[in-house]
């Protein structure tokens, strides 16, 4: 219990500390007016940071795993305003990526103080995006999240290792994607926004935190036995997999700091 | 004092043209904007790659021939994409049953012509790429292809003397990365268009065709036509022709890319256009010439279950009719596009 509440101090810091080293990422040319809503995406595994490498963690199975890599794109983000009506959306896509150092912030030019009452987004990039070829930014292929033998983008993707795994060198490959019915693995997520969801700090800007659970990944609607499953490269157990990933968003309530 | 100037002028004059002849990248064969012009042959369908955000350019199309023969592309720059796409073959692999990559690694596949890509719905044998633009990156990154990593290709260019000044012509900006690479080479194989065989001058009353050819024309129209469609002579559908699977290849088609049980030994209907040069055949080069290709057809000794139930109606054909299709067959074959200098090494024309 006592433990449990030390790590909940942990992702705190963590946090705050990613949203403040964020609020100088932004260029200053790209400020505008009011600020803008910057979406800030905290990799965890229950209640703590995501560590690459070092930290061993256990799915529902008590099967230790370690993480080394992980990366995924959200696109369609849409923000709605209290009678229902979409208040802002985004054609751009982000790519998440999980290196330890660099924060993973989606900055959404819009209105920060006004009233929104949830967030949508896919995890995964829609069909258009598959098929329109050649891309730069977030979808250039050159950061290896696209698959060449089968056109089309990695939506998300986790390698590391687990002793249960009987692939060689006990490795975790787990690299989802498929825009096509019935091995589709994008999946909309949407989460509920309170007022004190979206944080504003004193350059104008609002922040919304989401932290995305990686242990769901294995532990959701679905439990992922690494003994049966270890990797997942093309489109076998891969909606097995979206099911769950789809389950790892939520809002992280942070206690403000006036 | 007047011819002093006169000299001097003279002399500008000779320097620019000297300089001139060194920076032009094409000494022998200037590419116009003319060259560049897409066709859209009369009768043919409405193209599927528009060249939307990628209208060729000379500087565009020229880039793109130089990476398409420069062996840069692949990872010990051994290996160009023209290395398995020969030009006189219509850019297939000509007396290779499957291609050979880098470290003399030989893949799984049979490299198929490139022509008239620009209506194509999807790429490779079973249909795994979707877009033209993006079909480079796969034997790109291929391990028993080229075997390069994007990263490391778009450094390489990046300090690349030549292939700085190419891309800055090409697209104005000093920016070189993946997206400009694949735009170039969809440029230079998205213009590789065939429509003048014998058979194209024949439709159009420019040309005709002996008894013998036409006779293979009709025989080709009711037994073929079905599939090989006019005047693509495909219809970009996946088929089982009753082909059996290659045990050490283990090549199974589409079934492999989509998990639809149907899709087993589906392979994509190939352009028949330039078939004479593009032996061996089918997806994995196992029929050494026409003839081979003809038996199969005809004998009808189909051993997979789910095969296309159209191709019955060919078993059967006798040694006559089999001779007329494949005189047919060769009247497809187009000179002008093979020998087209626009498509040639850029460094020997
Ligand atoms: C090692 C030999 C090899 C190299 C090098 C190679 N290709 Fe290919 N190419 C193939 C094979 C084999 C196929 C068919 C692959 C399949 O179906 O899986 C193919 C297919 C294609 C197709 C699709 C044709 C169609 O209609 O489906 C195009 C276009 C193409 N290659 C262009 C290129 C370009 C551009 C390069 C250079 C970047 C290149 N190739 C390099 C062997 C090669
Ligand atoms: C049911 C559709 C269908 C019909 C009808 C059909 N074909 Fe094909 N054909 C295919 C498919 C699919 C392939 C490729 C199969 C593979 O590689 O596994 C093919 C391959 C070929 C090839 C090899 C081309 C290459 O580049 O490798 C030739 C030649 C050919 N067909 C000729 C014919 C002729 C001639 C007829 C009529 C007598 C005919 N086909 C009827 C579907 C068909």
């Amino acid at each position: 219990m006592n433990l449990l509440g030390n790590r909940n101090v942990f992702i705190v810091v963590g946090a705050v500390i990613l949203v403040v080293a964020a609020s100088f990422c932004i260029p200053a040319k790209e400020r505008k007016g009011n600020g803008g809503i910057m979406l800030q995406f905290v990799n965890c595994i229950g209640d703590s940071l995501v560590r690459l490498d070092s930290s061993l963690y256990k799915n529902s199975y008590g099967q230790d795993y370690s993480i080394n890599r992980i990366r995924y794109y959200i696109g369609n983000i849409k923000l709605y305003t209290k009678d229902g009506k979409e208040g802002y959306a985004s054609h751009e896509y982000f790519l998440i990526d999980e290196d330890g150092s660099s924060p993973n912030t989606c900055y959404l030019d819009v209105d920060p103080l006004k009233n929104y009452t949830s967030i949508s987004f896919i995890i995964g990039v829609d069909s258009i995006h598959n098929c329109s070829g050649t891309q730069s930014g977030a979808l250039d292929p050159v950061h290896g999240m696209f698959w060449a033998w089968n056109t089309g983008y990695v939506f998300f993707k986790m390698d590391g290792k687990a002793s249960s795994s009987k692939s060689s060198g006990n490795m975790l490959e787990f690299h989802i994607g498929g825009y096509k019915y019935p091995n589709n693995c994008i999946r909309e997520v949407s989460l509920n926004l309170n007022d004190n969801d979206i944080h504003i700090m004193h350059d104008g800007y609002g922040i919304i935190v989401i932290k995305a659970d990686i242990g769901k990944v294995f532990n959701s609607v679905n439990k992922i036995d690494f003994s049966k499953i270890s990797t997942v490269t093309d489109f076998h157990n891969a909606t097995t997999i979206a099911d769950n990933y789809k389950d790892m968003f939520s809002i992280l309530k942070i206690k403000d700091e006036k | 004092m007047k011819s002093k100037s006169f000299l001097v002028i003279l002399s500008l004059i000779g320097f620019i043209i000297l300089l001139n002849g060194f920076v032009s990248e094409n000494p022998y064969f200037i590419i116009t904007k003319k060259d560049v012009e897409v066709q859209h042959p009369k009768g043919f369908p409405k193209v599927v790659y528009e060249f939307n955000n990628n209208k060729p350019t000379p500087d565009g199309f020229i880039l793109g021939r130089y990476l398409f023969y420069d062996p840069i592309l692949s990872k010990d720059s051994s290996i160009s994409c023209a290395f398995c796409h020969q030009r006189f073959a219509a850019f297939a692999h000509i007396d290779h049953a499957l291609s050979h990559g880098i470290n003399s690694l030989i893949g799984k596949r049979n490299v198929p012509a490139i022509q008239n890509e620009i209506w194509q719905k999807s790429f490779m044998w079973e249909g795994a790429v979707n877009h033209l633009e993006m079909q480079p990156l796969a034997p790109i990154t291929n391990p028993m292809e080229m075997n390069e990593e994007l990263p490391h290709l778009i450094t390489k260019l990046q300090r690349n003397p030549a292939y700085i000044q190419r891309f800055q012509r090409a697209f104005h900006d000093t920016i070189i990365n993946s997206e400009k690479v694949l735009k170039a080479l969809a440029q230079f194989t998205g213009l590789m268009i065939s429509n003048n065989s014998r058979y194209d001058r024949f439709i159009r009353h420019e040309d005709t065709l002996t008894s013998m050819e036409f006779a293979g024309l009709n025989l080709f129209r009711s037994h073929c036509e079905n599939c090989h469609k006019e005047p693509l002579f495909t219809d970009n559908s996946f088929r089982n022709i009753g082909l059996v699977l290659d045990t050490l290849l283990k090549d199974s088609g589409r079934i492999a890319l989509t998990g639809i049980v149907s899709d087993y030994m589906k392979f994509k209907v190939p352009s028949l256009r330039n078939v004479e040069l593009t032996y061996p055949y089918m997806h994995d080069g196992r029929f050494r010439n026409l003839e081979q290709v003809l038996n199969h057809y005809a004998k009808g000794d189909f051993r997979t279950d789910n095969f296309d139930k159209s191709i019955l109606r060919i078993v059967g054909l006798n040694e006559t009719e089999k001779i007329q299709i494949i005189a047919f067959l060769k009247t497809l074959t187009d000179k002008t596009f093979t020998y087209d200098r626009r498509f040639a090494d850029p460094t020997l024309y």
